[in-house]
């Protein structure tokens, strides 16, 4: 009780540790989670992803003191670098990008290594934002790499995601396997003042027109005809098009721009409900989530490591399926 | 739960721009298992402590080439305490004159290491001194 009620004092090393223990994802972390729940809700969480070279960490660092000095906003950043798979280490050097932070107590920022995790990464990035969230934060920032399905089940969390590309990575084919694209509400050029950036920017507009057709245009007897695409699906509420935002963050060129498109995303979501949606879509996976894991301890805990081998045993010889052994466990649980 | 995992913070104090052997040393112990933090140079003993802290690291490793550390190290140890972190372990890596040892080892640096050191040493202390 002591430590939720320290974090929600602003006790930064009480913070510091309760973070620890929600990434290790300790009987300590989860009682607190509990208890800060009622606390949550109240943070705009933005996720910044793209490839390994785009300006990831730079770009944060920029929005963060935009946020910091023009809306005088608490800011937590939450930087996903990858576990080496063989030995489990990792070097986390986003902080290196991020100086201009440092010595400002509204900012808070927090390494995190993707520790190879089964799908767990999500969970316990989403776990930490809330963290933040009941400590009063309002600006959450997560920075991934973004390189496969478990960056963007990270950057699915945010209410707003930006995908950072810059000039000279790759064709607009690679944009396509990529596949990130499609979970960007904002897409962000960093790097702008390079060349081929034009060249960048028709690329990405010609994937948001195959993606979102507002209206085509025919060439009909020689002169063009417009045509209002046909709706795709029913709803009242308008549908967001992806913006693309030019910036040059090691010059903090386009932040401000880039703060107001990521304002006019938020005023769009809130209006349009879609908000609402996506606290509904997350906070129920993360219900599923807990209720299968619970599920299966409680199941560990009815029935015998004998129980379960047997009855392995018995699939194994064919004289059972799995779907009735399942079924028999269960009954012999509930007794 | 997952397993715990031993959180090192290298830093880089002072005005030299060498951070050879830190980023030697960083890479050395993530090979070893650990989840590295690097700061990047220039660093304030300031900067040190407060990235120490929203890290809540169990070990700062730092690099001194200038021959500032009598100054740098009992200011950063200064700043641990201050912030509730008297738990983490300080080791320096750097050039360190002999008559410097002693004292900085009775400040509470855990370990010392000049130019030829192993990286086996180095991790093998690192692993003691948070394990115990």
């Amino acid at each position: 009780m002591t430590h939720s009620h320290a974090v929600l004092n602003g006790d930064r090393l009480a913070l510091t540790r309760l973070l620890t223990q929600v990434e290790n994802d300790t009987p300590e972390g989860r009682a607190a989670l509990i208890e800060l729940f009622s606390h949550t809700g109240h943070a705009h969480l933005i996720g910044v992803t793209g490839s390994p070279g785009t300006g990831k960490s730079s770009l944060v660092n920029q929005l963060a003191l935009y946020y910091r000095k023009t809306e005088n906003k608490r800011v937590a950043v939450i930087a996903v670098d990858p576990s080496s798979p063989f030995t489990g280490g990792a070097v986390l050097g986003d902080r290196v990008r991020m100086r201009d932070l440092a010595g400002d107590t509204g900012v808070f920022i927090r390494s995190m290594a993707t520790r190879g995790s089964l799908g767990g990464l999500a969970q316990s990035t989403a776990n930490m934002a809330q963290v933040f969230d009941a400590a009063g934060f309002e600006v959450i920032i997560i920075e991934t790499v973004g390189a496969g399905q478990s960056e963007v089940d990270v950057a699915r969390l945010a209410h707003t995601t930006l995908v950072v590309e810059a000039p000279g990575l790759g064709d607009d084919i690679q944009a396509i396997k990529a596949g990130i694209l499609e979970i960007a509400d904002i897409l962000v050029i960093n790097k702008a003042d390079r060349p081929g950036v034009e060249n960048t920017e028709k690329a990405l507009k010609n994937m948001l027109d195959l993606a979102h057709p507002a209206e085509r245009i025919f060439q009909h007897h020689g002169s063009a005809m417009r045509m209002t695409a046909p709706v795709r699906e029913v709803s009242s509420a308008p549908m967001w098009i992806p913006t693309i935002q030019r910036t040059v963050a090691t010059e903090g060129k386009g932040i401000p721009e880039l703060g107001q498109a990521i304002a006019r995303h938020v005023e769009h979501l809130t209006q349009s409900g879609v908000w609402d949606d996506r606290e509904r879509a997350r906070l129920e996976v993360e219900l599923d989530a807990l209720i299968r894991e619970e599920l299966v301890t409680r199941f560990r805990q009815d029935v015998s490591e004998e129980q379960y081998t047997s009855m392995l045993g018995k699939i194994l010889h064919r004289e059972l399926s799995p779907g009735e052994a399942v079924k028999l466990l269960l009954n012999s649980r509930i007794k | 739960m997952t397993e715990k995992k031993i959180r090192v913070l290298v830093a880089k104090p002072g005005l030299d721009g060498h951070d050879r052997g830190a980023k030697v040393v960083a890479r050395a112990l993530r090979d070893a298992g650990m989840e590295v933090i690097y700061t990047g140079l220039r660093q304030t003993p300031e900067m040190i402590a407060e990235a120490a802290l929203q890290e809540d690291v169990d070990v700062v490793g730092l690099s001194i080439l200038s021959g500032a550390h009598m100054a740098l190290t009992p200011r950063l140890l200064e700043l641990l305490k201050i912030n509730g972190q008297s738990h983490v372990k300080v080791f320096i890596g750097g050039i360190i004159p002999d008559e410097d040892l002693h004292r900085l080892k009775e400040m509470g640096v855990t370990g010392v290491y000049g130019p030829g050191a192993s990286t086996e040493d180095i991790i093998r202390d690192v692993k003691q001194s948070v394990e115990g």
